[in-house]
Formats: C-alpha cells, structure tokens, sequence
C-alpha cells in the first residue's frame, strides 16, 4: 500500500471529463442500490410479514373455518386484568433493573478504562460479550444452582430462612443484572474512552476536586450516552424470556410469559390474538423507550468523536 | 477560568499537585471496591454452578455430571443443530451485510440511512412479538396453502431436521449487532482509497473487493460471527415456541426431566467454552494487528 504514490488516485479522478464521472457516480449509486436490495428485500419478509400479520392479527378476531372480522376486544383484553398486571409487571422490573445496572455497569467500565492492566480490559469485555449475547438460560441454571431453593448459597447460608427468594422481583432482578450490566459495559466503554485527558486536566488546574470534574464536566458530556444505554438495557430486559421462563416457579408476573402461555395453548385457542395484541403493546412502549434512545444517541456522539 | 488566572501561576501548580497526589489514592480504593463486588457477583455463580454439579448430597464430590455430558441422551443432536443453524445465520448475514457496508461507505449518506433504519427496525420487536408474528403466519398458511404450490415451501421451512424459519428469525434478531459491528470495522478502513489504488493496480472491482478490502473487514467479520454464534447458541425464545429443540430449549427440557446437575454442568460448560474461544479469537486479532501495524 505504502509503495503507491497516494497522489495518483485524486490526480486521475481529477482528469476525468466531467460527464464521464457524472455517468460514473451513477453507476456507482445504482451499483450501491442493487447491492443494498437483497437486505432490504430479506428485512421485508423474514421481519415485515411476521411484523405485519402481528398487528394485523392484534385487530381481528379469530375462529378456525371462520372468516375473520375486525374488533378492539383483543387490544383492550390485554390492556385488562392479569395481562395489565404483567404488562406493567415487565416494565417495572425492566425500569428497576436497567436502572441499577447503568449505574453499576458506568462504576465498572470506569474502572476498567482507568485500570493499567490491558489484559484485564481483553478479558473483561470479551465475557461482557459472552454474557450480553448468550441468553438467559445458562444464567438462569447459574443463579438457580446459587442462590435458587436448594442452590449452594441458599442451604450453606440458610439464606431462606432469612426470607431470602430467588423467584422474587429482586431476585430476578439480580439475575436480569447478570446480563444487563455487561451490556452497559459494553456500551458505555465507547464513550468514557472518548473523554479527553485535556478536560480533566483543565478541571483540576481550576481546581475542580474529582467529584467537582465528573459533577460539571464528565457526566454532563456522558448523560446522552448513559441515558441511551439505559434505554439500550430497558429494551433488552423487557423482552427477555428465557431467563424468567428457565426459573420455572417464578411468582413475577411478565408480559414475555403470558405471552408465551397464550401462544402455546395453555389458556385457550382464542387466546393466541390476544397474544398478538399483547405483542403490540410491547412493540409500542418499545418503539416509544427507542423514539428517546435515537436522538440522544446523536447528540453524544457530535461530542465524543 | 478567571480567578485561576488572577492568581500566582506557582500557587496553581501547587494545587494542582496537591489533589492530584490524594485522587491517586481515593480512586484506586475506589476502582479496586468496585473490581471486587463485580468479581464476587460475576464469578461467584458460576464458581457455585460449579460446586452445585461437583457435590452430590449423597456421594459427596463427584465428577459425574461432567461425565455423563458424552452419554447424555439428545444433546448431541441438539448442539448439532444449533451450530448448523448458527453456521447458516453468519453465512446469510454475511451474504446479506458486506456487500451492504461497502456500499454504504461509497455511497450517499441517505442510502446509509436507510440501511441503519432498516438494521435497526428489529430492535424495536422483541423476538416474542416476532415469534407470535411468525406463529400467526404459519397458522394462516396451514390454513390456506395447502391446496398451492407453496405447501411444500411452508413444510420445507419448517423441516424439524433443518428448521430455515428459524434462520430467518436469527438472521433478523442479529441484524441490528452485526450491522454495528461491521459497519465500524469497515469505518476504519479508507475504503475508497484501497479500492482506487488496487484498480490503478490494474485489479477489477469485485477482486479489488475480494482481496484487498475484505482481508482487512476480517477482525470485524470474526467478531460479528461470534456474537452471532453466541446469539444462536443462546437462543431459546423463536425456538422453543416454535416447538423446535436446538441446544438451550433441550437444556431448559432437559432440566425439568430431572437432569438438574448434569444439565447445569452442559450449561456453565457452553458459556466458559464460548467465552474462551472468543478470547483466544481476540487475543489472535490482537497479534496479528500487532505485527502488521499498517493493516
């Protein structure tokens, strides 16, 4: 690479007759569309059908033999009872646990970043990787075998006599952290790298104190980037399943869970639109958290390049 | 700003040593607390996953869950078909992915957002909505299809041996990940750049592509494929709805068939393992970088 005189390339573009470029840059956008075509077409129907027969669904009544007709009752069932005692079950503990693991997760990439041992950092983000990604049941198998009825922790420390319960609202939410502070490790590491050494400096020639610099200078130019993350980790946590399907026995009420029940049968044939219209809420309460999440992603990023 | 200025420059550096030399110490308390807690949480339960499968109430210590993971009926099988299935997922996201992030570093900034919206649109359907979508459609086509020529498409996507409908679901659920992760390696690249001066090198397009800017997308390429695989390996909601049985819906059946030790063990094993290899992968990319720094 180093060998070619990195002149050339402008010099010749520069030489071209201006309706031979033209005729080029269309060419080379037309090649840009077709080679974007199949994702898009891919996207349309492996997510847009499901995604279009979902709402659809969610609006019409359903009886096998029977043509369909529209109707609200779907919507406004989940919107009732035990359905709305999930729903705003799952937001709770959502709300709750991507709370504490922002504020964990900023604690623990801050010391990582600031840490002088480069292994470290390796190690710990790749397991952040690991554990972001792999799903809940080997974590949920994992917090059962510790602190679960008859986990290693529970009996050695007689734990449950203490009223100790995994199957709790913070128990789960201690195992939902499990996986949601390595992802706000994973997020928020991009952004305290991009803290500029100058901006402490400058704060302590002022004699701004450590708590003065992350008070005025630091969280402010961080807040974008931890509210998204926030919102990052609420999404995930609130459309988790198979943590809290794997810990059988779990007395937290979840959307995911009911959700599941209905479109398995277990409640009754009819029961799988309300699963669709169910589906629809958490689209729309995530569409709403994710409508938050863009914008600030932005304004982050005009300050951390 | 002001007041620093007014004063005697000597005065400010003393201060500024002063504090310097006590958020040594506090910080380092600090970051050495926090270490400790996330040690503690992070490796305590898989250190007591690991004392759960080794000690039998009865028996005392035993190695046999671990033993029993070879003779284990079904996982094989299970693992089987999630590796295909993770295999298949990469394959397509590829296919589908780099010849997009190419484009899009060449191409106008309103196509590369397009495509960002469109990568990011699954994140805004959790895989439960998209599995009752899914479910909804497959109802339907049952319904309606059989008497069309897409009958055998609908019982060929839907084989048990080979399920593609939940290659398609994978292929959407990594989407808005591997995106990212592609898109950033491809953003450290001069693109344009290697392009020109491999076809002033006398090199066509789509090789220019194939060996010169590919080889250099490859530590993003390793990285969007393991996340990928640890998506796959992982995933249980799509796949246990849809009635199919890939590796973690046989360690959840698994488990409440009353193989608890030997179940976790397969489960704690899967996660070092995935985790292990990802580091090697990293430490691998690291070198290679190291001595080729003008890669």
């Amino acid at each position: 690479m180093s060998t070619i005189d990195p002149t050339t390339p402008t010099g010749v573009a520069g030489a071209v007759p201006s309706r031979r470029r033209l005729r080029s840059s269309l060419r080379k956008a037309a090649a840009g569309r077709a080679a974007v075509l199949p994702l898009i077409i891919f996207v349309a129907v492996a997510f847009g059908l499901p995604a279009v027969a979902m709402a659809y669904g969610a609006f019409t009544s359903y009886a096998p033999g029977q043509p369909s007709s529209y109707t609200m009752g779907n919507v406004s069932a989940s919107l009732e009872g035990g359905y709305l005692t999930a729903l705003l079950g799952s937001v709770k503990l959502s709300a709750t646990a991507a709370l504490v693991a922002t504020v964990f997760g900023l604690l623990l990439a801050q010391a990582i970043v600031t840490s002088r041992f480069e292994m470290l950092r390796h190690v710990v983000l790749s397991a952040s990787g690991v554990l972001a990604n792999f799903g809940g049941v080997p974590l949920a198998f994992a917090f059962v075998a510790t602190l679960g009825n008859a986990g290693v922790l529970t009996t050695r420390l007689h734990l449950a006599q203490a009223g100790w319960s995994l199957y709790s609202f913070w128990g789960l939410t201690l195992v939902y952290l499990y996986f949601l502070i390595p992802l706000m490790v994973l997020t928020v590491i991009p952004s305290l790298d991009g803290l500029r050494r100058q901006w402490r400096e400058a704060a302590q020639n002022n004699g701004a104190g450590v708590w003065q610099y992350w008070r005025y200078v630091a969280l402010p130019v961080l807040t974008p980037s931890l509210l998204g993350g926030f919102v990052l980790l609420f999404g995930s946590a609130f459309a988790a399943y198979a943590t809290a399907a794997a810990m059988v026995g779990a007395s937290v009420p979840l959307i995911t869970l009911q959700i599941a029940d209905a479109l398995n049968g277990n409640v009754s044939a009819s029961a799988s639109n309300v699963a669709l219209a169910m589906s629809l809420d958490m689209v729309v309460i995530s569409v709403l958290v994710m409508a938050l999440y863009i914008p600030l992603q932005r304004r982050s990023a005009r300050w951390l390049v | 700003m002001a007041g620093v200025s007014t004063l005697d420059p000597t005065a400010g550096l003393s201060r500024a040593k002063a504090p310097a030399r006590k958020r040594e110490g506090r910080p380092r308390l600090g970051r050495g607390a926090v270490m400790l807690i996330a040690a503690v949480y992070f490796i305590g339960p898989i250190l007591c996953s690991f004392i759960f499968t080794v000690d039998d109430p009865v028996k005392g210590f035993t190695l046999s869950a671990y033993s029993q993971i070879f003779s284990v009926s079904g996982l094989w099988p299970a693992l089987q078909l999630s590796l295909l299935l993770a295999l298949a997922t990469i394959v397509v996201v590829f296919l589908l992915l780099i010849p997009t992030v190419i484009a899009i570093r060449l191409g106008s900034p309103r196509l590369r957002s397009v495509v960002e919206f469109v990568c990011m649109l699954p994140l805004v359907v959790p895989s439960i909505a998209l599995t009752s979508g899914i479910n909804i459609l497959l109802r339907w086509g049952s319904d309606n299809l059989q008497t069309t020529p897409f009958w055998d498409t609908l019982v060929f996507i839907q084989n048990a041996s080979f399920p593609i409908i939940l290659v398609l679901a994978y292929v959407v659920m990594a989407l808005p990940l591997a995106f990212r992760t592609l898109d950033a390696g491809m953003r450290a690249l001069d693109v344009r750049t290697l392009l020109e001066a491999a076809q002033n090198n006398g090199a066509s397009r789509t090789r220019a592509i194939f060996t010169v800017v590919l080889p250099n997308l490859r530590g993003a390429m390793v990285n969007a494929g393991m996340l990928t695989l640890a998506l796959v390996l992982g995933e249980f909601t799509v796949s246990s709805i849809l009635g199919y049985e890939p590796f973690s819906v046989w360690i959840v059946n698994g488990n409440s068939a009353g193989d608890g030790p030997v179940t976790t063990a397969v489960s704690i094993t899967s996660l070092v393992l995935t985790w292990v290899v990802l580091l090697a992968l990293s430490a691998t990319g690291r070198r290679k970088a190291a001595s080729a720094p003008t890669a």
